[in-house]
């Protein structure tokens, strides 16, 4: 048995690729399942996540002109970095969801498995999703999946680890840049996983993470004329408004529903923009 | 070369108008509801008119709140037997339908025309073929939908609301149902208060084709029918094709909501012209970019982005090109600009207009004369245009056109992409490298390069940003009708 005193960690907010506190300089006490004291956690500001914004409108444009390949090694590199520290997203896991240990484990293995399965997809969503379109007349006429832009994204509250990874992943492999809100009360998970973007080659911006309370947070980002798409996976009670604060500028919005993603992969066309060009042909 | 210049500028054509012989317009409509015209006499009545006289044509059906629920439990009825027809027999009445519009051809285009007031060289050479092609090419998915990549067995949404413009009345009729039909959907359409007729004789082919009563269910009126159809409870989908504002308002009261919504709304679309574009192309496609249908088109290219270098030479050709333009009589086949489709929408133009002039922008002098009835705007070319030039930010929806000028590719793209629009740019250069360098950049849903204002059933259609979300057209077209 050692008597050394455990290194504790801050947990902080992930904007542009660097770890700030709350510009607020809040925090709120993030609780295991079993009611106990867990950590103190950044409670980011609607002035965080217009910083977030603005660095992920940036970040949007560099990652979109890497490579589909590339896009693909970086997020197949998250999982890398993942695996490597499975043990401490088990117990983030485990002790905000609470339940058997196993059960923890099988969710972090599953979470690593879907960013495998979304960095699988990054060169193939212009096969799947685009093509080439008979038209009449001398043109040669094709569609290309494009990203929708800068996603908000609000992660399920419940599941906070694998439900954050859909989310995001999907809309990082279409070539988005995220501005997501971590599960209000099991916020560390995705927390942690964040902090690896920046271990995986992400350019700062393409993912950041604003932990706090959804109440506070929600209306900024849906209102934001700079944001895009919304997923409001998380978003419960605040649903049908965010939804509607969408509607100010015309956003994409996605909104879970049951059914089996891997069949109908609505997540990764939600946010795709498809760009029709026609050129004409002649000698 | 004198005596030639003075030749073409004085030529001219005799009249040669199409016959409205083809065309039977009853005095008064019903609505079309379960498969039959209700009585025209047990609805309020309002005129629609022909805008190239001011003059009624008939009056049509303003449908109440009560008529929009027994037209949307129609469609609910006629649901459970046309979603589990099989794919083969969709396909077969909408093939029936496509044929049927080809075979009515004439009738069609003449009617619109009348209605509508576009030239009937375009109601007759693009609306009505594009619509009949549109139903020919779903016909065709109807029996394949499990290979279109949405899943094994891709369901319908339900009842689909759709509400559609002015300015391509038939042509967006046909982009609504086909697909929607296709798909196993059921349709209540509501057409454009100013442009009910088309949409109405649609009515009499889906009657000669057969198509199952209730399937498709037609409603006429002003906004506040469609807003009681998007406010239904029983309807699960929504298409609108408009205007941004009302786009809005529509995904807005929608987000309550569990309702499926696809919007095609407005553009302000960048038609950008490089110095090593081939000319003559050029200022024919700057024409039909801004004049096709009166410049009431969204896609419709209404800023003109010039390299600075070719400036002076595009604007004289240009000048001289659009004072060449036939304005007149929309039913002459010779005609190139026909009339504004309102009054309404006349007032709209001339007021933005005048901030042209006086935000300072140069306007082009023209020696167009216009007829002294009806509603007409002269096709009207601004130079020396800002970027916060209300005629640069705003959607005229009419025949003018906005100058600007870059210097290099990357400033025509800051340009182009410097609004909240995004449906559709042009670009122009022999250059592929740099036409694709433009494409991956601009942000628009279509990209015409050396061409504008081109439509195939084949080709998606649809924009970024705030000009909406969907696409009509190809294959991406069946997900705005499947539950997926």
């Amino acid at each position: 048995m050692s008597d050394r005193l455990d290194v504790r960690k801050t947990y902080k907010l992930l904007i542009n690729g660097a770890f700030p506190r709350s510009e607020s300089g809040r925090s709120f006490e993030a609780l295991t399942a079993s009611g106990d004291f867990w950590a103190n956690v950044a409670q980011g500001s609607r002035k965080d996540v217009r910083d977030a914004v603005v660095a992920a409108r940036a970040a949007q444009a560099k990652w979109w002109k890497m490579s589909a390949f590339n896009r693909g090694q970086v997020l197949y590199r998250w999982a890398e970095m993942a695996e490597g520290r499975r043990e401490e997203l088990v117990e983030h896991v485990h002790a905000a969801e609470g339940g058997e240990r196993s059960a923890a484990q099988a969710q972090v293995a599953r979470a690593i498995d879907a960013i495998v399965w979304y960095a699988g997809w990054s060169d193939k969503i212009a096969h799947v999703f685009g093509g080439a379109n008979a038209v009449s007349g001398p043109f040669f006429n094709f569609s290309l999946p494009t990203p929708t832009g800068v996603i908000g994204v609000v992660a399920p509250q419940e599941s906070s680890l694998e439900g954050f990874v859909h989310c995001v992943g999907a809309a990082l492999a279409t070539g988005n840049a995220v501005v997501a809100i971590a599960s209000t009360t099991r916020p560390t998970p995705a927390v942690v996983l964040s902090e690896m973007t920046a271990t995986a080659d992400f350019p700062g911006g393409v993912v950041n993470l604003v932990t706090g309370l959804l109440d506070e947070l929600a209306l900024p980002l849906a209102d934001h004329h700079d944001v895009d798409g919304l997923d409001l996976s998380g978003a419960g009670e605040l649903t049908v408004a965010m939804a509607t604060a969408a509607a100010g500028s015309i956003k994409r919005v996605y909104r879970p529903s049951a059914g089996d993603e891997a069949a109908s992969l609505r997540r990764l066309r939600s946010f795709i923009e498809t760009a029709t060009v026609w050129h004409t042909i002649g000698q | 070369m004198t005596e030639s210049r003075s030749t073409t500028s004085s030529l001219q054509y005799d009249p040669a108008p199409e016959s409205t012989a083809v065309v039977r317009i009853a005095p008064a409509y019903g609505l079309f509801i379960d498969g039959a015209f209700t009585a025209p006499e047990s609805h309020a009545q309002f005129p629609t008119l022909n805008p190239a006289t001011g003059k009624p044509l008939a009056t049509v059906a303003q449908a109440s709140e009560a008529d929009v629920d027994r037209a949307v439990a129609s469609a609910r009825r006629a649901f459970a037997t046309w979603s589990t027809t099989s794919g083969a027999e969709r396909a077969k009445y909408l093939f029936r339908i496509a044929r049927l519009i080809q075979e009515r051809a004439r009738e069609f285009a003449v009617l619109e025309t009348l209605d509508n007031g576009k030239p009937v060289r375009e109601s007759r050479d693009a609306d009505i073929p594009l619509a009949a092609a549109h139903f020919f090419y779903y016909a065709g998915w109807a029996d394949k939908l499990e290979h279109a990549g949405f899943g094994a067995a891709p369901q319908p949404i339900g009842v689909a609301g759709q509400i559609i413009p002015w300015n391509f009345p038939l042509l967006m009729a046909a982009w609504k149902l086909a697909p929607a039909l296709a798909t196993g959907n059921t349709c209540v359409l509501k057409p454009a208060e100013t442009t009910p007729l088309t949409a109405l004789l649609l009515a009499d082919v889906l009657q000669q084709a057969e198509l199952p009563a209730g399937v498709v269910n037609i409603v006429t009126g002003d906004g506040a029918v469609g807003a009681a159809l998007v406010a239904h409870p029983d309807v699960d989908k929504i298409a609108f094709t408009g205007s941004t504002a009302v786009g809005r308002q529509i995904q807005s009261t929608v987000a309550p909501t569990q309702k499926r919504l696809t919007l095609e709304l407005g553009g302000k679309g960048a038609n950008i012209v490089f110095d090593d574009a081939p000319i003559d192309q050029v200022i024919e496609g700057i024409v039909d970019g801004i004049f096709f249908n009166q410049g009431q088109v969204c896609c419709a290219g209404s800023r003109l982005l010039v390299q600075e270098s070719i400036i002076d030479d595009v604007l004289a050709r240009l000048e001289q090109r659009v004072n060449q333009l036939r304005v007149g009589d929309p039913l002459d086949k010779n005609t190139d600009v026909g009339a504004i489709n309102s009054a309404e929408q006349l007032a709209r133009i001339t007021e933005l207009t005048a901030w042209g002039e006086r935000e300072g922008a140069y306007r082009l002098p023209t020696t167009c004369t216009l007829p002294t009835e009806g509603f007409w705007f002269a096709p009207t070319v601004f130079a020396n245009v800002d970027q916060s030039h209300r005629i640069a930010r705003e959607e005229i929806f009419g025949p003018v056109l906005s100058v600007l000028t870059f210097r290099t590719p990357q400033e025509a793209v800051d340009k182009a992409n410097n609004t909240t629009y995004g449906l559709a740019c042009g670009v122009w250069s022999e250059k592929g490298s740099r036409t694709l360098w433009m494409a991956q950049r601009l942000r628009a849903g279509v990209i015409w390069a050396n061409t504008y204002n081109r439509f195939d059933p084949a080709s998606p259609f649809g924009g970024v940003r705030e000009s909406g979300f969907g696409r009509e057209g190809g294959r991406h077209g069946l997900e705005a009708y499947l539950n997926v």
